[in-house]
């Protein structure tokens, strides 16, 4: 089976910091694939790195077998990924109607995501629809968010963090509403510090340290082996 | 104490210039707010907007309604040159220290001043009146030209249309955005570079409009540019650079302070106009209606 996304020895760095040494992973159409580590490890430069938002020093990103390492972001998005970054940045001054607009807008990607549909998926968004998302509560800008990145209709989905600093109830309900993300198909990519909330959504896992991949197998396996997540974590 | 008529007078002179400023400063203001680019060359664009203006109705024989045209296509160039430079020059200096924005925009002031000399030599050029508005009405026994009404009432709608495409319009969505945050932006599918020139593009034809419209009121000479650039800087730094009310407001009261200014003291109204920007930025340094800077 070919893959959807796969990286190839990735080397990225801010400047003369280098982050990433070699990343190397591969993700399946329809499959949930987690990347853990401690804080630092290079999860999040793993995801700008994809988005294009940082670009590799080395190394191959290839998108449906084709190279987009150094491609724009909007490019990339266009082409079918769709980032969740780890702050949420909601574009704080307009509606919630006006950020997924605007992002429909943006993207220009036929297909199933419209406001009505994101409404659908996340309620509480649709009663806030002509509220400023700078107003919003932590877990309604987080469905924001990911409702926004929605509406470029990506086949593959970045989350970053989506968990951080939300309330364990608000968490939960997350969880269910990424749990149904990938049910109708989403491929995701999700980087978390949160074990317990990723390896029950995950199929696989890579675990990161020091920009390289420590570790990788299905989730199932650190979900049950207490004494390997606890060698490779810590935790 | 002069008679009510003729303060009256002052108050609309006033008003004209004001909204003259203000088509120009909307520009230079709308640029700022998204692009973050304080451009020294807006009052080059402005220049380049009256010589075009003038070039196009020689060509096209004057007295005739073809002033419209001539203004209009004026200001399209215009667009289309501050379009080139943004697309070819200025977005690559965005990355860097805004000094090597403001020596870029500072360059290119020179190079068009001098552009324009070898174009139209550095004589005196004008333009007449369009006849549809070479009139005058009294209103409250003062005359007016018809031609400063049209000006008064064009400062308004530029700025209702303005407000309307930032805040009724999809695009003005976009910029909004791209304002908040242009990395999100870009990494939710859009173009954000192309954005920002389309928004260049319109700031620069508001200059080159200005500049156009200007001509049948005063002539058109070297020095213009900087002249305006002056004034124009001073409209925003009253109101707010990067606030469109902000700079409508800003261009009223430097319209009036220079209007009643010379009544106190004929020889020193533009020092009213210095004093009051030297005021605003001890008390108030990011204008009367604009936000402080992140």
């Amino acid at each position: 089976m070919s893959a959807l996304l796969e990286l190839q020895d990735v080397h990225t760095a801010y400047g003369l910091s280098r982050v990433l040494f070699g990343i190397s992973l591969q993700i399946g159409a329809g499959e949930c694939v987690c990347l853990l580590g401690r804080n630092g490890v290079g999860k999040t430069t793993t995801m700008r790195s994809i988005m294009g938002l940082t670009r590799p020093s080395a190394g191959r990103v290839l998108w449906k077998g084709r190279d987009i390492a150094g491609w724009m972001p909007h490019r990339i998005a266009r082409a079918g990924i769709g980032f969740v970054p780890e702050d949420r940045r909601v574009f704080a001054e307009l509606t919630v109607w006006e950020n997924l607009d605007v992002a429909e807008r943006a993207a220009q990607r036929r297909g199933p995501w419209t406001v009505a549909r994101v409404y659908e998926t996340f309620p509480a968004l649709r009663d806030l629809a002509g509220r400023q998302a700078g107003f919003l509560s932590g877990g309604e800008q987080q469905m924001l968010t990911i409702g926004r990145t929605l509406m470029c209709n990506p086949e593959l989905l970045l989350l970053d963090e989506p968990s951080e600093g939300l309330a364990p109830l608000v968490v939960d309900r997350l969880l269910e509403q990424v749990g149904a993300l990938k049910d109708q198909g989403l491929t995701i990519l999700l980087a978390e510090q949160g074990v317990d909330f990723s390896l029950r959504l995950a199929d696989r896992a890579y675990v990161l340290e020091k920009g390289t991949v420590r570790h990788s197998g299905p989730a199932a396996e650190l979900r049950d082996d207490a004494a390997l997540r606890h060698r490779l974590l810590a935790l | 104490m002069p008679e009510p008529a003729f303060l009256f007078g002052q108050f609309l002179g006033g008003l004209t210039a004001g909204m003259f400023l203000f088509t120009i400063a909307a520009g230079l203001s709308l640029i700022f707010g998204v692009l973050r680019v304080l451009n020294f060359a807006h009052g080059s664009f402005y220049m380049f907007g009256a010589y075009l203006g003038w070039q196009v109705m020689s060509w096209v024989g004057p007295g005739t309604e073809y002033f419209w045209l001539a203004a209009l296509a004026a200001a399209a160039c215009v667009a289309l040159l501050g379009i080139a430079i943004e697309h070819c020059l200025l977005r690559h200096l965005y990355r860097r220290e805004e000094l090597y924005q403001l020596l870029f925009t500072y360059a290119l002031v020179l190079i068009l001043a001098d552009c324009a000399k070898i174009i139209w030599g550095t004589g005196q050029l004008s333009v007449s009146r369009p006849p549809s508005l070479s009139g005058a009405v009294q209103i409250f026994g003062t005359t007016v030209p018809h031609y400063n009404l049209f000006i008064m009432l064009l400062g308004p709608a530029i700025a209702l249309g303005l407000w309307l495409l930032m805040h009724r319009s999809r695009v003005g969505r976009l910029v909004r955005a791209a304002v908040m945050d242009r990395e999100m932006l870009g990494a939710l599918g859009a173009n954000v570079g192309s954005l920002y020139t389309i928004m260049f593009g319109i700031g620069a034809f508001l200059a080159g409009l200005g500049g156009a419209l200007v001509t049948p009121v005063k002539s058109i000479v070297p020095g213009m540019d900087v002249e305006v650039i002056v004034e124009v800087f001073i409209v925003v730094v009253i109101g707010g650079l990067g606030s469109l009310w902000g700079t409508f407001l800003g261009a009223l009261v430097f319209g009036q302070v220079l209007a009643f200014g010379i009544l106190i003291m004929p020889r020193f109204s533009i020092f009213a106009v210095f004093a009051l920007m030297a005021i605003i930025l001890i008390v108030r340094p990011w204008g009367l209606l604009g936000k402080p800077l992140r």
